[in-house]
C-alpha cells in the first residue's frame, strides 16, 4: 500500500530536488516509475491493501484499496504511463515537468485510497497545488500563470467545503472516515453532504465552477491529457461516488448532485459545441461528461458512474494526446487550420477518430453502453429528458471535432515545425487507450456487470436494450447531420454565451474578485487611516494630556515647594525652643501645662 | 540544565562585549556557534522529557517578600516553542554571516535576545515573565533602530512605546492576579492549580481583560495591530525573521500559558469575545494583507491573520462542547505557533535578500526571478505555499486541526467564516508568486542575484522542517497533546 503511493511520490521528488542535472534521464526514470507504479496498482487491485496510521489524536488516518479504489488506481496508474509515454516524446527532457507529474500521479493514487476526509483532503489539495504548478510550467508566460492562478484558487474555493465537511463529521461521528458519514446525526450529516458536494463540483469543474478548466488549456498538452481524464477533475467524480450512500441518506444532496451534473452535461455540451478551438471544445466536452458521473452518483447508478468514469479517462487522455501532436507538430488547435490533419499522421488521426467515437456514444464503444446505463437509472422525466438531451450534444460536439479533422486534404502549408515526431514514435499510448476507449464499455454488458458491481460495491445495472438501440441511432444520426452540415457549413453564429463559457468568469470576477479587492483596498485604507490614525491619535492625546499635566504640576509642584519651604521654616521654629537647657525646659512645660489647662477649661 | 540553555547565549554576549580581541570577522561565527550549542541542548532537554507535565524545573528564591522566584520548566506547550526559537535564531545567525554592520554588537543584541526568549517561553514565575517580555521590547527595540533602515528611529520608537503600553497593561492584570490569590503568589504553577479570583467573577472580567490586551498587543490581535507593519518593514531581515516568528509568539503563549489556565472561568465566560477577535484578525489581516503593494508589509498583515487562528482556537477551547474537538483545536494552535515562527521566518529571510539586492519590496516592480535566482523562486515559492496552509506543509498540520477542532468544538460558524481566510490567503500568496518568481521581468529584475551560500543555508532547514512537520507530525504532536490535555483539564468547569 505504502510503496503504491511511495513510488511516484519519492521518485518525483528526487527528481525536483535533483533538478536539471537529472533532465536527460528524467523522461525515462519518470516512465520506468510509472510503469512501476501501474504494476503495483494492478497488485494492490488484487490483493486490496489497507494501512492505518497514527495522524491526529485520536483520529488515525487510513489509506485502503477497496473495490471502487481498485478501479481507480489502475485507471490512474495506466492513464499516467500512457500520457507520460506520449510526454518523452512531445516534451523537453525536464525533470521538473516529469517529477510534477509523477507526484500529481502520486496524489491522485492516495486521494483516491484515502479512507478518512483528513488524508483524502491531503492527497486532494497537493493534487490542487501541483495543478497550479503544471498548468504553469511555462512560468515565463503570464498568461499561464495567470490560468494556473485561477484554476487553483477556483479549486480551493470548492476544498473549502472538504474543510468544513471534515469538521462537521468530526463533531457529528467523532470521526474522520468516509464510510461513516452516512450515519451521522442531522443536521451535521446535511452539513457534511454539503461540504462534500461543494468541493467535489469544484474540482470536476461542474456548474457553476467550469470556467477554471477553459483557462486550464494554458498548459501543455500532457498536463491537459493527465487532468482531464484520470485524475484532478476525476476526483471529484469520485468523490460523490465513494459518498453515494451519504448522499442518498440526505436526499437532497442526491437531488442536487443529480441536477448539477445533468445540467452542466447540457450546458458545457452547448458551450463544447460553440467552440472553435479544438482544446476548449475537449475541455468543455470533459465538463460535459463529468456531468454523466455526477447525475450518476446523484441516481445511485454507481457501478455506471465508475465504468464511466474509467472509459471516459481512457477517451479524453487518448483525445487531448491526439490534439497535443498536432499542437506540436502543426503548431495549431483552431478547428478550421486543423482540415485534414488526421490525414498527415494517421496513427493518431484514425486513434482520435475511435475516441471521437466513442466520446459521440456510437456503437459499439465504450461510453455508448456507461452513458446508457446512467441514463437508465435518472428516474424522473425531466432529468431523463435533460441527459438525453445531453447525450445527443455529445455526438454533436464529437462529430464536430471528428469532422474538423478528418475532412479535407492534408494541407501542405501548414508544415511540421518541428523534427520531432510529437510522440507518435512508439505509437504505443494511442494504441492501448484507443483499445481502452473502444472496449472499456464492456464491464457494464452481461455477464460481466455482476463482476463489475460486485467489484465497486454497487448493485448491478445494465443498460436497456431498447435504450441502447435508440440512444446508438440517435449518435449515428446527429454524425451524419454533422456530415452533411459540414459540406456545406451553415454560417452559424453560437451565442457569445455559450462561445464563452456561459460567461462564468466574466460573473466571478465582477461578482466575487473585483468586490473582494476592493474590499481589501478598502480595509487597507481603513487601517491606515482610521485605526493607524487612532493610535496616533492617542498618542497624540497622551502627550497633550502629559503637557497639560504639566501645567497642573507647575503649580502643584509650587505648592509642594512652598509647602517644603514651609515646613523647613516650621522645622526651624521648632529648633528655636530646644536649646538644651533645663530651665528653659522647665519653663516650656509650664505653659504648655497652663495652655492645656486653659483649653481643658475652655473645651468644659 | 534548562538554565544554562537560557542563559549561554546572554554569556556569550557579555563575553563578545567583554573581549575586544574577538573582532568584527570572528563575532559571527561565534554567534552561530552559541546558538548552534544551545539548540543542540534545547534538543538534548527534548529528548530527555517524559511526555508529561513539567519538566526541568529549577525554583529559586527570587523575591520571596511578594512571592515571587525563579522558576522555570518546560512542557509540551513550551519545548517546541523553544526548539523552534533556537532553531530560527541560528537561521537568522547563519543569515547574518554575509555583510552585516556592526557584527559584533549585533551579535552580542541577538543572543541576548535569545535569552529573553528561550527565558520567556520557560518561565513559570509572573514576574520572571514579564522581565522577559520587557525586556523583549527593550531588545527589539534596538534592532530595529540600530540595524534597520527606511524610517527606522520612527517605527522602532512606535513599536516600543505601543508594546511597552501593552506590557503596562499586562502587569497591571499579573498584579490583579497576585492579589487574587490566597496565598499571595506570582508562581503560575501554583495559581494554575488554585486559580485565583475564583469567587468574583467581575475582578476576573477585569484582569483577563488587563491580561488579554496585554498579551493582544504582542500577538497582534486586530485592532491592536498598527505597530507591526511598520516596524517590520524598516527592521533588518533577521530582526523581522524574530520579531515574527518568536516575538509574535509570546503574546499566544501568554494565553495558552497565563490567561486560560489561570482565569478558567473568565476565559469560558468570554470565549465568544475571544472567538469573534480571533475571526476578525483572521479576515482583516489577510483582506489587508491583499491589498498590500510591499512584499514586508504583505507578509506582516498575513501573520496577523495566522495569529487570528491560534487566538480563535483558544477561544473554542473555551466553549461548552467536545473535549476532543477543543484538544485538537489547541494541539492546532500550538502547532500553528511552530508552523509560523518557521514559515515566515524563512518569508522574512527571504524579502530581506530582495531587499540587499534591490533596496524594494515594492512586488509591482519585479518579475520572472525564477530565471536569476532559482533557488530564491523555488524556497520562494515553498514558503508562499507553505504559509497559505498545503497539505504536506507544517501550515496544514496546524489549521486542519484549527478548522477540525473549531467547527466540531462549538463553533462552526466562526470556523466557516475563518475558512474563508484559507482561500484570501491562497489568493494574495498566488499573486506575489505571480508578481515576483513568474511572469515577465520588471524593472528590478536585473538586480536580483541568486541566493548565497549562507542565505541558503539559513532559509532550506526553516522549510525543510515545515515540510518534515507537513508530512510526518507525530514527532511533535505526541510533544504537544500532553500539554493541550493538560490545558483543556485546567480549563474544564
Amino acid at each position: 500500500m505504502t510503496v503504491l503511493v511511495a513510488l511516484p511520490a519519492i521518485v518525483g521528488a528526487v527528481l525536483l530536488l535533483v533538478g536539471r542535472r537529472a533532465d536527460r534521464a528524467a523522461p525515462t526514470i519518470a516512465l520506468a516509475a510509472s510503469a512501476g507504479t501501474l504494476g503495483l496498482a494492478v497488485v494492490a487491485a488484487v490483493t486490496r491493501p489497507s494501512l492505518t496510521f497514527p495522524l491526529f489524536e485520536g483520529l488515525p488516518g487510513g489509506l485502503a484499496v477497496d473495490g471502487l479504489s481498485a478501479v481507480l488506481v489502475v485507471t490512474v496508474a495506466a492513464v499516467t504511463l500512457a500520457v507520460l509515454g506520449f510526454a518523452a516524446g512531445d516534451m523537453p527532457a525536464s525533470s521538473r515537468f516529469f517529477g510534477l507529474m509523477l507526484l500529481f500521479a502520486a496524489a491522485m493514487l492516495v486521494t483516491v485510497t484515502a479512507t478518512d476526509l483528513a488524508v483524502l483532503l491531503v492527497g486532494w489539495e497537493i493534487m490542487g497545488a501541483l495543478s497550479y504548478a503544471l498548468i504553469g510550467y511555462r512560468w515565463r508566460d503570464a498568461g499561464g500563470v495567470r490560468a494556473a492562478t485561477t484554476a487553483f484558487l477556483t479549486t480551493r474555493a470548492g476544498d473549502l467545503g472538504l474543510y468544513f465537511a471534515a469538521g462537521c463529521a468530526l463533531a457529528g461521528t467523532g470521526s474522520f472516515a468516509l464510510d461513516g458519514l452516512a450515519a451521522a446525526p442531522a443536521p451535521w450529516r446535511d452539513l457534511v453532504a454539503g461540504g462534500i458536494v461543494l468541493a467535489a463540483l469544484g474540482k470536476s469543474a461542474q456548474l457553476p465552477f467550469s470556467f477554471w478548466l477553459s483557462r486550464a488549456m494554458a498548459g501543455p498538452s500532457a498536463v491537459s491529457a493527465l487532468l482531464h481524464s484520470a485524475t484532478m477533475v476525476a476526483a471529484g467524480a469520485y468523490l460523490v461516488l465513494r459518498v453515494q450512500p451519504l448522499l442518498a441518506a440526505t436526499g437532497w444532496a442526491a437531488t442536487l448532485v443529480a441536477w448539477a451534473g445533468a445540467l452542466t452535461a447540457l450546458l458545457l455540451g452547448f458551450v463544447a459545441l460553440a467552440q472553435r478551438d479544438l482544446k476548449q471544445l475537449l475541455a468543455a466536452s470533459t465538463c460535459a461528461q463529468l456531468g454523466f458521473m455526477v447525475l450518476a452518483a446523484g441516481t445511485a447508478a454507481v457501478a455506471g458512474g465508475v465504468a464511466h468514469l474509467a472509459a471516459h479517462a481512457a477517451v479524453k487522455s487518448l483525445l487531448f494526446l491526439g490534439a497535443g501532436t498536432w499542437l506540436t507538430v502543426l503548431g495549431t488547435r483552431d478547428l478550421a487550420a486543423l482540415r485534414g490533419a488526421a490525414r498527415r499522421l494517421p496513427l493518431v488521426g484514425v486513434t482520435f477518430g475511435v475516441g471521437a467515437l466513442a466520446l459521440a456514444g456510437v456503437p459499439p464503444l465504450s461510453l455508448w453502453l456507461t452513458k446508457d446505463v446512467i441514463l437508465g437509472a435518472t428516474g424522473s422525466w425531466p432529468l431523463a429528458g435533460v441527459t438525453l438531451a445531453a447525450t445527443v450534444l455529445a455526438a454533436a460536439y464529437s462529430a464536430k471535432a471528428l469532422i474538423a479533422v478528418w475532412r479535407g486534404e492534408a494541407r501542405p502549408g501548414s508544415a511540421s515545425r518541428s523534427g520531432r515526431g510529437g510522440g507518435i514514435g512508439p505509437g504505443v499510448p494511442f494504441v492501448a487507450l484507443a483499445a481502452g476507449a473502444a472496449g472499456l464499455g464492456v464491464v457494464v454488458v452481461p455477464p460481466l456487470n455482476e463482476v463489475w458491481a460486485r467489484t465497486v460495491g454497487a448493485p448491478a445495472a445494465r443498460p436497456h436494450v431498447v435504450e441502447l438501440v435508440g440512444t446508438g441511432v440517435l449518435a449515428v444520426v446527429v454524425l451524419g447531420v454533422g456530415v452533411l452540415v459540414a459540406r456545406r457549413p451553415p454560417k452559424v453564429r453560437f451565442a457569445a454565451f455559450a462561445v464563452d463559457w456561459l460567461f462564468l468568469e466574466r460573473a466571478v470576477e465582477r461578482g466575487i474578485v473585483r468586490p473582494v479587492l476592493a474590499l481589501a483596498r478598502g480595509l487597507a485604507w481603513f487601517d491606515d487611516h482610521v485605526v493607524q490614525r487612532a493610535v496616533v491619535g492617542a498618542a497624540a492625546f497622551s502627550r497633550g494630556a502629559a503637557s497639560g499635566a504639566l501645567a497642573v504640576e507647575k503649580p502643584v509642584d509650587a505648592a509642594v515647594q512652598g509647602l517644603g519651604e514651609g515646613a523647613r521654616r516650621l522645622g526651624a521654629l521648632a529648633r528655636y525652643p530646644q536649646t538644651g537647657k533645663v530651665h528653659t525646659y522647665f519653663a516650656q512645660a509650664v505653659v504648655g501645662f497652663l495652655v492645656l489647662a486653659v483649653v481643658l477649661v475652655l473645651v468644659r | 540544565m534548562l538554565s544554562l540553555v537560557i542563559f549561554l547565549p546572554l554569556a556569550a554576549a557579555l563575553v563578545l562585549l567583554a573581549v575586544r580581541r574577538i573582532g568584527d570577522r570572528a563575532a559571527v561565527p561565534v554567534w552561530i556557534a552559541v546558538a548552534a550549542v544551545d539548540l543542540a541542548l534545547v534538543l538534548v532537554l527534548w529528548a530527555r522529557y517524559d511526555g508529561a507535565g513539567l519538566a526541568h524545573e529549577t525554583r529559586l528564591r527570587w523575591i520571596p517578600s511578594v512571592g515571587a522566584g525563579y522558576h522555570v520548566g518546560v512542557d509540551g506547550l513550551s519545548l517546541p516553542l523553544l526548539a523552534m526559537s533556537a532553531v530560527l535564531f541560528l537561521c537568522c545567525a547563519v543569515y547574518s554571516l554575509r555583510s552585516t554592520p556592526r557584527p559584533r554588537a549585533c551579535a552580542a543584541l541577538f543572543l541576548a535576545l535569545q535569552t529573553v526568549c528561550l527565558g520567556l517561553f520557560a518561565a513559570l514565575d509572573l514576574l520572571l515573565f514579564f522581565v522577559f517580555f520587557d525586556l523583549s521590547i527593550v531588545g527589539m527595540y534596538f534592532v530595529i533602530a540600530g540595524w534597520g533602515h527606511g524610517e527606522r528611529a520612527r517605527s522602532a520608537l512606535q513599536f516600543f512605546l505601543y508594546t511597552f503600553f501593552g506590557s503596562l497593561v499586562l502587569l497591571l492584570g499579573f498584579l490583579g492576579l497576585y492579589l487574587g490569590s490566597a496565598p499571595r503568589t506570582f508562581d503560575i504553577v501554583d495559581l494554575t492549580h488554585d486559580p485565583p479570583l475564583t469567587g468574583s467573577p467581575g475582578v476576573a472580567a477585569l484582569v483577563l481583560l488587563a491580561v488579554g490586551v496585554g498579551l493582544a498587543v504582542k500577538t497582534p490581535i486586530v485592532p491592536f495591530h498598527t505597530w507591526l507593519p511598520p516596524a517590520h518593514t524598516d527592521a533588518p531581515a533577521a530582526g523581522s525573521a524574530i520579531l515574527a516568528g518568536v516575538l509574535l509568539k509570546m503574546g499566544t503563549y501568554g494565553f495558552a500559558r497565563i490567561a486560560m489556565p489561570l482565569l478558567p472561568d473568565a476565559w469560558r465566560r468570554y470565549a465568544w469575545v475571544i472567538i469573534v477577535l480571533g475571526v476578525v484578525s483572521v479576515l482583516y489581516g489577510a483582506l489587508v494583507a491583499l491589498a498590500q503593494r510591499n512584499l514586508k508589509r504583505l507578509v506582516a498583515y498575513t501573520s496577523v491573520s495566522h495569529m487570528g487562528y491560534i487566538v480563535l482556537a483558544l477561544g473554542v477551547a473555551g466553549l461548552a462542547g467536545d473535549a476532543a474537538a477543543h484538544r485538537l483545536a489547541v494541539t492546532g494552535a500550538v502547532t500553528q505557533m511552530v508552523s509560523h515562527g518557521l514559515v515566515t521566518g524563512a518569508l522574512f529571510l527571504l524579502c530581506g535578500v530582495l531587499y540587499d539586492r534591490a533596496g524594494s519590496y515594492d512586488l509591482d516592480r519585479f518579475g520572472g526571478l525564477a530565471r536569476a535566482a532559482p533557488a530564491f523562486a523555488v524556497l520562494t515559492a515553498l514558503a508562499a505555499f507553505a504559509s497559505l496552509g498545503l497539505p504536506g506543509l507544517s501550515g496544514f498540520i496546524a489549521e486542519f486541526q484549527i478548522f477540525a477542532g473549531t467547527l466540531g468544538g462549538g463553533a462552526p460558524v466562526p470556523g466557516a467564516l475563518a475558512l474563508l481566510g484559507v482561500l484570501i490567503t491562497a489568493a494574495l500568496f498566488l499573486h506575489v508568486l505571480q508578481r515576483t518568481v513568474l511572469g515577465a521581468p520588471g524593472p528590478l529584475t536585473a538586480r536580483v542575484t541568486d541566493l548565497t551560500r549562507s542565505e541558503r543555508t539559513a532559509v532550506t532547514p526553516l522549510l525543510a522542517l515545515s515540510v518534515l512537520i507537513g508530512l510526518a507530525p507525530r514527532w511533535l504532536l505526541d510533544t504537544i497533546e500532553p500539554a493541550s490535555t493538560a490545558l483543556i483539564n485546567a480549563l474544564a468547569p
